[in-house]
């Protein structure tokens, strides 16, 4: 009963019966049987016994790349409401390049956005960073939320799904695992095509041949492959 | 009520798109969202529907009960609207008192209906000067989408439209466990139903979003009737802390007049079906 | 059930009939987590936002997040209109609820924060609270929320000396003989324990044992229901 098995389980329902499974995030164990502890979708790989959540809010894991905003300013870094239930902070050392105390506003204002990597998840708060390459200020483009469950599905496969929508309406496209989504492109039309595929892919992602159906789509709305110019490489937003 | 905040990239985005004349989500700045309606809810009211415009959905109800009429309006039934902003509906709304949101909105909707003459409080009168119907509009906030006040404006008065009064029992002064087929005695041709128009990139936009909402200079609630064929205005409120210029308000009266055409038949068929 | 003058109930129900059930999940899509709970003439809803910062920051616990049930009825839902706001009644109900609920949930994960849970009632024709339990208990599962088991309610009781599950409103106020007897009460799914028990009447402790034991059997119907409606959430539409 290994990788295949897949099934909707709520809390309380046994997922599968025997000592030799183990109960891993979303599971505990209740004398021979492992139980499912969250409403998701079970997945066992080598008798490790998961539950992935299929609805809910986004739960902030080490390594995770998110999409905020700045809502405060402290003395030593910024303040990022990311929709989770505390804000991230980002630290003054956290950034690219070296900045005075006084110039924190300047580097990043109230209201700005960040795409931005999680290195510390404590409970009071998450710590985050944009040292890397492929993460910072965004600038331009819009912003709209997902299901953030559902944003394995809008990446794909080694990010095959973004690109696809990325090369066919050249818009820049970055996705946070916190569900919110960046467009940037060339005009209006474009930018919201985009948006409109991407909720496509959100609202079909449970179905086979998703990546046909996406493509038959992407025709369906007048457009055709590589569409354009190879804009800025943003990051693709991580992989689960 | 805490603020809800748009990103900076958002706000001018939305403002880019909207001197475009277009928003976010694909409208342009003149189109309704969709528009759902369920009717009785609650069989226990005198009528009571849910209503939902894009993502933005309330609930409305009304009950009567018979009182003491106002001593300065002897023969004339009263009327009160109540509207909760409960925080099931957003994360922006609190627990407690309403606070001004509501206020603000349930006397924007109660002043719309009750200047209007949309209810013909005379003939809620049962005995002058003794005993009034007494007509209580609720509304309760399932999700905030933005714009509520129409939603909520329109669940009101299809609400009020389906409305029938229960067996009241003269003799013996008391409502029966009955509903009557009378309806409310309204004035048909009187109902005004409520556009609240918002400015955003120096153009008017119509039925806006939450994030909209939270963006724009200012908004305008305009109540209008049908006077013969031509609109006719029984309120107005203006909200935030924008100014109208002399441009705006000649484009503003404009594009009510537009839309009125176009949604003043659709509100009637929603309320009289 | 010898000589009771309760010998057909009003609705022809069974005497251990609960009246038809409908369920929801995902009614509201702002919110983390949503659900609608239908017995006969009762609707119950109930919406989960959260887990979200808890203020002010005394209240917060800085081992686990917190549960808050807020329970309310709306003014039309009943024949004599409630007025808008909090009463006596409502703020019972809402901790009796919030234990019921406590008992299943594990929020050791969320430090300092508040899990907000509204139940409101559009339409009442008795068991209201019971409504409110079972709609909230599908919200929270579907808000993510862990939890080791669900939790389902009934309210059972007896009109003169018939035991009934499932009351409805003019059998809570069946008068003749020994009147009537109302027994809210909430099942866990997995350990079967009672997680919610009140009562006012008249009732021997034998006869409450037998209702207690028809109302574990009638849990187990809106168990079903509650994980009908779980698995088929519609993925995409409603809850995002």
């Amino acid at each position: 009963m290994d990788n295949e098995e897949r099934q909707i389980v709520v809390p309380g329902e046994t997922i599968v019966s025997g000592n030799e499974y183990l109960p891993g995030d979303g599971a505990y164990r209740d004398g021979n049987e492992v139980v499912s502890k969250r409403f998701g979708v079970s997945n066992i790989s080598d008798k490790h016994v998961r539950v992935i959540p299929v609805s809910g809010t986004y739960y902030p894991r080490r390594g995770n790349t998110i999409i905020g905003t700045v809502v405060d300013i402290t003395h030593n870094g910024w303040l990022i409401d990311f929709g989770g239930a505390q804000n991230a902070f980002l630290g003054v050392s956290e950034v690219p390049r070296y900045i005075n105390k006084n110039e924190l506003r300047e580097f990043l204002d109230f209201g700005e956005s960040v795409v931005v990597k999680v290195w510390d998840v404590k409970g009071r708060g998450i710590d985050v960073s944009m040292k890397m390459r492929g993460f910072g200020k965004l600038e331009g483009g819009m912003l709209f939320s997902v299901n953030p469950n559902k944003v394995p599905r809008i990446i794909g496969k080694e990010g095959s799904m973004v690109k696809l929508i990325r090369d066919a309406t050249g818009c820049e496209i970055t996705v946070g695992q916190n569900g919110k989504v960046w467009i940037s492109g060339s005009d209006v039309q474009k930018e919201i095509l985009t948006r409109e595929i991407i909720e496509f892919v959100v609202n079909n992602a449970t179905i086979n041949g998703l990546t046909e159906k996406v493509e038959e789509f992407i025709k369906s709305k007048g457009l055709k492959g590589s569409d354009v110019e190879i804009v800025a490489e943003n990051t693709d937003g991580g992989e689960e | 009520m805490s603020d809800f905040i748009v990103p900076n990239l958002q706000k001018e985005k939305i403002e880019e798109y909207a001197t475009e004349g277009m928003r976010l989500d694909g409208r342009k700045i003149s189109d309704y969202r969709e528009i759902k309606v369920e009717k009785e809810i609650s069989k226990n009211a005198e009528s009571s529907v849910r209503v939902r415009v894009g993502d933005t959905e309330v609930f409305a109800g009304v009950k009567m009960a018979v009182t003491e009429p106002y001593p300065d309006s002897p023969n004339e039934g009263t009327f009160m609207t109540t509207a909760e902003l409960h925080p099931m509906a957003s994360d922006n709304f609190d627990l407690g008192k309403p606070g001004i949101g509501a206020i603000e909105l349930a006397r924007v909707i109660d002043r719309g209906i009750r200047e209007s003459g949309f209810i013909d409080f005379k003939k809620l009168c049962i005995k002058e000067g003794e005993k009034v119907w007494q007509v209580f509009v609720d509304i309760v906030a399932l999700n905030d989408g933005g714009n509520l006040l129409d939603v909520a404006g329109l669940a009101a008065l299809i609400a009020l439209g389906n409305a029938r009064l229960p067996v009241y029992n003269e003799e013996e002064d008391k409502i029966e466990h009955e509903f009557s087929d009378n309806p409310l005695p309204l004035d048909k041709e009187a109902m005004s139903f409520n556009m609240t128009l918002h400015k955003i990139g120096g153009k008017i936009l119509v039925d806006v979003t939450k994030e909209e909402e939270a963006i724009s200079d200012y908004r305008i609630s305009i109540a209008v009737a049908d006077n013969s064929g031509e609109p006719r205005i029984t309120a107005m409120q203006k909200g935030k802390a924008g100014a109208i210029s002399e441009g705006d308000m000649e484009n503003i009266l404009n594009l009510v007049c537009d839309k009125w055409k176009e949604m003043f038949p659709k509100v009637k068929e929603l309320v009289f079906g | 059930m010898v000589n009771s003058l309760y010998t057909k109930r009003s609705d022809g129900r069974k005497m251990d009939e609960v009246r038809p059930m409908k369920a929801k999940v995902g009614i509201v899509p702002s919110a983390d987590g949503s659900a609608s709970f239908e017995t006969g003439g009762t609707k119950a809803i109930a919406v989960v936002r959260g887990p979200r910062t808890l203020h002010p920051q005394h209240m917060q616990n800085p081992q686990k997040g917190i549960l808050r049930v807020s329970y309310g009825m709306m003014p039309f839902s009943v024949w004599d209109r409630i007025r808008p706001g909090p009463s006596r009644r409502s703020e019972e109900i809402s901790k009796v609820v919030e234990w019921a609920l406590s008992s299943v949930v594990d929020l050791s994960e969320f430090p300092n924060t508040v899990v907000d849970v509204f139940i409101q009632i559009p339409q009442a024709d008795a068991g209201t609270r019971v409504a409110g339990l079972n709609a909230a208990s599908m919200a929270l599962a579907h808000a993510g929320i862990p939890m080791k088991e669900m939790v389902s309610a009934i309210a059972v009781g007896k009109a003169d000396k018939t035991l009934i599950v499932d009351v409805n409103k003019e059998e809570e106020d069946f008068s003749e003989g020994e009147g009537a007897t109302d027994i809210p009460m909430a099942l866990t799914s997995r350990t079967k324990n009672i997680a919610l028990l009140q009562l006012d009447g008249k009732i021997s402790p034998n006869e409450l044992r037998e209702a207690i034991n028809m109302g574990k059997k009638a849990c187990g119907d809106i168990l079903k229901v509650q994980m009908d409606a779980l698995k088929n959430v519609n993925g995409g539409s409603d809850n995002e």
